[in-house]
């Protein structure tokens, strides 16, 4: 009895120790603060200001073969859209090399027969050529041409004073984010990607590190247990990861704008539990790969890049074909994404977070699970 | 003096090349990356759930919403039964969007008047919001056409058909393999470049390579070409799926991709270098690129338009390589992209080439003296 209250003693000296080697090592190393504090504030500063969905002043060329009334009314129409940026020419040969180019996003064209045509009534007396090497855009700027098309002519119908109205129209509200701002969801989103790098390539390079160099044989020589070496090092790691969420989330707030409609504490419990899913899955990944070029491409491959593509955050998983579907639900960013998305713009979704953290926690469980597996071979 | 030179860089792909998880990492990785990424990298918003709530219950409304079932866009469609049925439905992830329809729809179509319809949207996800609403704005803006037409009435229509060039058929392999191409290409040439020298600093044998008859200098272009040579291998692979396997066609001349690669391979290694020589662990190296990487891609117009960014960041983004690059092989791949254009892409990636090779060499020079 009393000797193993001595022996849990000593474990918790033993892993206190560790815990406070680790963080000597994670404070001294200005790569750490690199990647605990620069960068997330780069990425998030990113997301939050620089990259986004929201396309504005669109290039486009609008070809005018023959100018009448109708065509300089369509044309200031677009000029004064806040939308658009226009350049008006008679030939079309102009702007379809700007559109090779890259230079504008889509061609209007209103040909020499658009005022007969549009007087008869016929079928589509513009026509549009978008930019399909970015199928995304070139959707998106046929929407806002059709758009400035019908707005343009129903004023034209109220200039004659008749009554224009399509029958059916479609009134749009955006739930959780009124004013369609992509930020909104981007920055939250960019958490989970920093969380992920934090999380697991910091853990996958220390562990690799430490075989890489031989010195794990040396540190598995000593009393020190192979659990409690695993704790002191992923302590430090944990609570860096929990100061940086803490950093993203008031930057989002204070500096981004980003509403934050949930609680604090279901942040925190999320975030914890995806830190210990990241957590194991670099270490894992650095039991597996000891050494660093590998175990750093291994997480890139493994960890980072699913978490960008395979999370919902940037790209639509219902758009993707059934494996990569498949693929993502054992992906702990999708849950995440999703949770912090939520928590974010929407308010405590019972349903969202339970499902959030069901999944990260199986997910967790196999890491740490595999991980033990791998460990107790590898060491005998 | 040449031969030295050669049995470092042979010493170089050696290093990468004997470690049997490296060679797996180096060869394998980016041939997984651009078969699944291709296929993940879309902003196609199409199989989306969504809910409807039909309260009017009429021919017209059932009409609508089977026009919205029959578009390949939408998975399933969920009916609700009541209003207090549409909040759930949309916080809970359920459904992207709700399409809502009062009582009076047909009532007001019948007698003539404007019905409306509401589209409630999750603005969690307003990117594929946005798209969805383009997708029932046409549906319903067809439907008009022809209701219109039944009245005997004939408006101008409102449908703008648009054709879409470079990629008819709106193919997303042939949209996200390009882009990706560029930044895995990146990735591999900066991750090579940047661990190179710190690797040897970290387990020592760093000294012994300076103590060789090499100068700084050849040691720094040793680790250069080795790097160059390994990132076109890898290039030259990702290319040869993009076409064979995926089917993504090669518009331009391929002969011009390959000579503006090598210009940016060298640009790319150059960053790599100046790190690795900054740093002193992998460690340091490693987060070192991703620092360099992150930003890069994300200004480089390969997930989200150059043209959405605020002014002066665009000028900005003249100065990122990446961002040359993503034009260039876009244009290649798809475009069949005008010298002349290549060529405006290609002056700028060789100032930046010899701007870090210059660096990388000056920092070398400075922390080995």
């Amino acid at each position: 009895m009393k000797t193993t209250r001595v022996a849990s003693a000593d474990r918790v000296r033993r892993i206190l120790a560790l815990i406070r080697k680790e963080s000597r090592q994670v404070v001294r190393d200005p790569s750490t603060i690199i990647i605990a504090v620069i960068l997330p504030l780069t990425l998030l500063f990113l997301f939050g200001y620089g990259v986004s969905f929201d396309a504005r002043r669109i290039p486009i060329g609008l070809v005018v073969e023959d100018a009448t009334p109708a065509t300089g009314s369509f044309t200031a129409s677009l000029t004064n859209s806040s939308l658009f940026s226009v350049r008006t020419t008679r030939d079309r040969r102009e702007v379809e090399n700007d559109l090779i180019t890259g230079r504008i996003d889509g061609i209007v064209v209103l040909a020499s027969n658009f005022s007969t045509q549009l007087a008869r009534g016929d079928r589509a007396p513009i026509q549009v050529l978008v930019d399909g090497s970015d199928p995304n855009k070139a959707t998106l700027v046929r929407n806002y041409i059709q758009g400035a098309w019908g707005n343009w002519l129903a004023q034209e119908a109220i200039v004659r004073g008749e009554r224009f109205a399509p029958p059916i129209s479609v009134e749009q509200r955006v739930w959780f984010n009124p004013e369609v701002a992509s930020h909104h969801y981007l920055v939250p989103g960019s958490i989970a990607i920093i969380l992920m790098l934090i999380g697991a390539l910091l853990t996958a390079l220390v562990v690799a590190r430490e075989w890489e160099r031989g010195t794990m044989e040396a540190l598995l020589a000593t009393p020190v247990g192979i659990f409690e070496l695993l704790v002191g090092k992923l302590v430090p790691y944990f609570v860096l990861g929990m100061l940086t969420m803490a950093l993203a989330t008031g930057t989002a707030l204070f500096l981004f704008g980003v509403p934050f409609r949930g609680s604090f504490a279901v942040l925190a419990l999320m975030s914890a539990v995806f830190l210990v899913t990241a957590l194991a899955q670099g270490l894992l990944i650095s039991t597996l790969a000891r050494n660093q070029l590998v175990a750093a491409q291994s997480t890139m491959i493994s960890a980072f890049l699913p978490s960008f593509f395979l999370s919902g955050f940037v790209f639509e998983i219902a758009g993707m074909p059934l494996p990569l579907r498949v693929i993502s639900y054992a992906v702990p960013a999708r849950y995440f994404v999703s949770g912090l998305q939520t928590l974010f713009l929407a308010g405590d979704v019972w349903s969202v977070i339970w499902t959030s953290l069901l999944g990260m926690s199986v997910i967790a469980a196999v890491y740490i699970g595999l991980t033990a597996l791998k460990t107790k071979t590898r060491l005998d | 003096m040449r031969t030295a030179l050669w049995s470092l860089i042979v010493k170089e792909l050696l290093a990468n090349w004997r470690d049997r998880r490296n060679r797996v990492i180096l060869l394998i990785a980016p041939m997984i990356q651009v078969l699944v990424f291709s296929f993940a990298a879309t902003q196609e918003v199409k199989n989306v759930p969504i809910a409807v709530l039909d309260q009017d219950r009429s021919v017209l409304s059932r009409e609508l919403i089977s026009r919205f079932e029959g578009s390949p866009q939408f998975s399933e469609i969920i009916r609700l039964a009541n209003v207090a049925e549409i909040a759930p439905a949309i916080d809970s992830r359920e459904a992207l969007a709700v399409l809502h329809i009062g009582q009076d729809f047909s009532r007001r179509l019948a007698a003539r008047q404007p019905a409306q319809i509401q589209l409630l949207l999750d603005g969690r996800r307003s990117n594929a919001a946005q798209v969805v609403q383009g997708y029932a704005v046409e549906i319903v803006d067809r439907m008009n056409a022809e209701v219109s037409e039944l009245g005997g009435v004939r408006d101008p229509p409102g449908l703008v058909v648009a054709r879409t060039w470079f990629n008819p058929n709106s193919d997303t392999l042939w949209s996200t393999v390009p882009g990706l191409f560029a930044i895995l290409t990146t990735s591999v040439a900066m991750m090579v470049s940047a661990l190179s020298v710190a690797r040897e600093r970290e387990l020592g044998s760093f000294e012994q390579l300076l103590v060789s008859p090499l100068a700084s200098v050849e040691i720094l272009a040793g680790k250069a070409a080795s790097a160059l040579l390994i990132a076109v291998a890898e290039t030259s692979t990702i290319m040869l799926i993009a076409m064979y396997v995926l089917g993504v066609p090669m518009e331009g001349s391929m002969l011009l991709l390959y000579a503006a690669m090598l210009v940016y391979l060298l640009s790319i290694i150059g960053i790599g270098l100046f790190i690795s020589a900054l740093a002193s662990t992998q460690q340091q190296a490693i987060i070192g690129s991703f620092m360099f990487l992150a930003p890069a891609i994300l200004l480089s117009g390969y997930a989200t338009p150059v043209s959405n960014m605020p002014d002066w960041l665009q000028t900005l983004t003249l100065l990122n390589p990446v961002r040359h690059f993503v034009v260039i092989a876009k244009g290649s791949f798809l475009k069949d992209l005008p010298i002349d254009v290549i060529a405006a892409h290609l002056w700028p990636l060789a100032l930046i080439a010899a701007a870090t090779l210059s660096a990388a060499t000056w920092l070398f020079r400075f922390k080995t003296a």
